[in-house]
């Protein structure tokens, strides 16, 4: 009799359980963030959970929203996803590029939870892939370092050798050579997104090896710190403004702005719109900002980035226009030759002019 | 191919900096390994102490009192691990590993205000005279002071282990703790007092990231440091001295993998970075007698 009324009991638990969890999944969409570093490391994954508070500012008690943070890059990231997608999650958000496989083998399994891979390639059914073109931000990078180095050395802080990343070092490279012919790059690759120690060590190293300018393809603030410690360094924000370094060392940014996309594309979900897309957007579309340029620059360097900035914003410039070479001195670009998405996408080789190998 | 690009007197510079972390966690972890305990938890305590010197630091502006703070709290820290291990004799390396996943989340909440905020500087000292001397003055002389508080700890360290009555009770509780306990000594609070050291130290070197080298607060900033520390206790096998010309190595490997490749040199930087490990094994292999700390790892109970 007891154990009658416990069996009763606990299966009418488990029917209020489960009626509560439908009536809450119907009303809210639950949006899904997985996050490579921590949300407060200033720069990347900051820039992508506010992106995710927007959403939750703009839709309110439509959404829910939760995110896992610091997700290792491998098996781990599809344990993660794959939780999120049985905890109900309508959309899920994959914020970094060594989440591409682990995405796309997760939503094989659920093909009716969307997903959404930032910076990777690899497109199915349910999954779209967002990225922005960091390239048009590295152009007015280069375009500003090459003028203000007085060492005519560049240290540049790489994070993984992966297209995004060296497209941003070419892109760079590029514009520093174009007005400061005799400038040279230093590159060192860190193997992280995130390591703050690493970072600051990597910087102090360029830094001791010449470098007057430091850029960096890794989210912390650790190089700001270091180039402000050594003085007469100049840095430029990585992901997110990273003002609280301005006007020295920091002189410029790129800026990530998640927020419009997300909200569309949460939208787009509620609204059972939703298809999937490959979204590369850049300063035109504002998901890539130029954070402001200080006073520590000349005003005429600042004026002619600014109009270089207007110029790829409008569509009037493109920043990879030949004629480009490759470093090996073969021809990519003739004189006036615009690249194309799927050379830009997958890009392996380093431009003329730079030394050195990329690591395979 | 350019190594002229290197500057070896900055480099041994840079060399010396980034040992010190790491040097401060070990010597720490070396004195609680000779107590026969085995903390694995130096990553949470380092991390914990990065976040507590940094927050006592920017409330009083006063990069020492965030250093003292961060031994406090690294100590703190320790002596949970002290009390579920000596006191309810739980399972030494499990209890190490989970107070290092409990570190990194004490230290992820506790630094949710401080994320962004700058550090007061703490300005490296030019030793007058010696400070001067060609080559070895900059190399060695124009430190923050806490790259040599980090070597005088180590030279107390041998003092204490191998010139003092306290430090031979200290390496018999660790060699076998039931004789020592027989003999008369308090195994329990030696121990106690061992893991709080090495606590205190490993705090010293999460703070030191967070306040000199770094200098900020972010979530995870040991990133893996205290494992490396570890690995520095092993390859010492246990002796203070072995354990600064380890802590050097390592630190030495790390910049120098950087310098190689800002110079433009073309060795895969995987096999400089698993060089500190791959010599960690060789020290193993070639010391295969093995003289670890006999009671290492045991749970001691003085009914038994």
């Amino acid at each position: 009799m007891k154990r009658r009324t416990l069996l009763a009991s606990t299966a009418a638990v488990i029917a209020l359980g489960t009626g509560a969890f439908a009536a809450a999944h119907a009303e809210k969409t639950k949006v899904g963030f997985v996050y490579v570093g921590p949300v407060g490391d200033g720069g990347w994954t900051y820039e992508h959970d506010q992106g995710r508070l927007a959403v939750e500012a703009e839709f309110g008690d439509a959404v829910e929203t939760v995110f896992v943070e610091s997700v290792p890059e491998g098996p781990d990231a599809e344990r993660v996803i794959t939780q999120m997608a049985l905890d109900g999650a309508d959309l899920i958000f994959t914020t970094s590029f060594g989440f591409m496989d682990p995405t796309v083998n997760v939503a094989a399994k659920f093909p009716d939870v969307k997903f959404e891979h930032a910076t990777g390639y690899k497109q199915a059914d349910n999954v779209s892939v967002y990225s922005a073109r960091f390239y048009e931000g590295r152009a007015i990078q280069g375009h500003i370092a090459g003028q203000i180095t007085e060492s005519n050395i560049i240290g540049y802080i790489a994070s993984f050798p992966i297209p995004e990343v060296i497209r941003g070092i070419n892109s760079a490279y590029l514009h520093a050579k174009e007005v400061n012919p005799d400038v040279e790059f230093k590159i060192v690759w860190a193997y992280t997104w995130f390591d703050p120690a690493k970072e600051a060590e990597a910087a102090t190293v360029l830094i001791e090896q010449g470098a007057d300018v430091v850029l960096q393809h890794t989210d912390s603030t650790a190089p700001q710190a270091a180039a402000q410690a050594a003085g007469n360094v100049y840095t430029f924000g990585q992901a997110s403004d990273m003002a609280e370094y301005a006007p020295m060392p920091r002189v410029s940014s790129i800026i990530d702005d998640w927020a419009p996309y997300y909200i569309a594309r949460t939208q787009a979900v509620m609204d059972g719109t939703w298809e999937s897309t490959s979204t590369w957007d850049g300063i035109g579309p504002g998901m890539v900002g130029i954070g402001e340029i200080t006073d520590a620059v000349p005003a005429e360097v600042k004026a002619s980035a600014e109009a270089m900035r207007d110029a790829i914003a409008d569509g009037s410039y493109h920043p990879f226009t030949g004629p480009i070479n490759r470093q090996d001195g073969s021809v990519w670009l003739a004189e006036g030759e615009i690249a194309d998405d799927g050379t830009l996408a997958g890009m392996n080789f380093y431009v003329e002019g730079i030394e050195g190998e990329i690591p395979q | 191919m350019d190594l002229s690009s290197i500057n070896p007197i900055l480099f041994f510079a840079s060399l010396m900096v980034a040992a010190t972390p790491i040097l401060l966690a070990a010597i720490g972890e070396l004195v609680v390994e000779r107590a026969g305990v085995l903390n694995l938890g130096v990553e949470g305590m380092m991390i914990t102490g990065a976040v507590t010197g940094f927050i006592v630091a920017v409330a009083t502006g006063s990069p020492w009192l965030g250093f003292i703070g961060a031994a406090i709290g690294g100590a703190i820290l320790s002596q949970i691990f002290g009390f579920l291990t000596q006191y309810l004799l739980s399972n030494q390396v499990a209890t190490g590993l989970a107070l290092t996943l409990f570190g990194l989340g004490l230290s992820a909440l506790m630094g949710q205000g401080y994320i962004g905020i700058k550090a007061p500087s703490f300005p490296d000292i030019h030793v007058p005279v010696l400070g001067d001397i060609p080559v070895i003055g900059p190399i060695v002389f124009q430190h923050d002071p806490m790259v040599y508080i980090g070597l005088l700890i180590a030279i107390a360290v041998w003092f204490f282990l191998f010139r003092s009555r306290a430090g031979l009770v200290l390496r018999a509780v660790g060699e076998n703790h039931d004789a020592a306990h027989a003999l008369g000594y308090n195994v329990r609070r030696t121990r106690m007092l061992a893991i709080a050291f090495g606590g205190a130290c490993a705090g010293l070197g999460g703070a030191y990231l967070s306040l000199v080298r770094v200098p900020q607060w972010t979530e995870g900033m040991t990133a893996g440091a205290g494992w490396i520390a570890l690995a520095i206790v092993v390859f010492a096998s246990w002796r203070p001295g072995r354990l600064v010309l380890g802590a050097y190595l390592f630190g030495g490997v790390t910049v120098l993998q950087l310098n190689l490749q800002a110079a433009g040199v073309a060795i895969p930087v995987e096999y400089l970075s698993m060089s500190p490990y791959l010599a960690t094994i060789a020290v193993l292999v070639i010391m295969s007698a093995g003289r670890s700390p006999g009671s290492l790892g045991r749970i001691f109970h003085a009914a038994r």
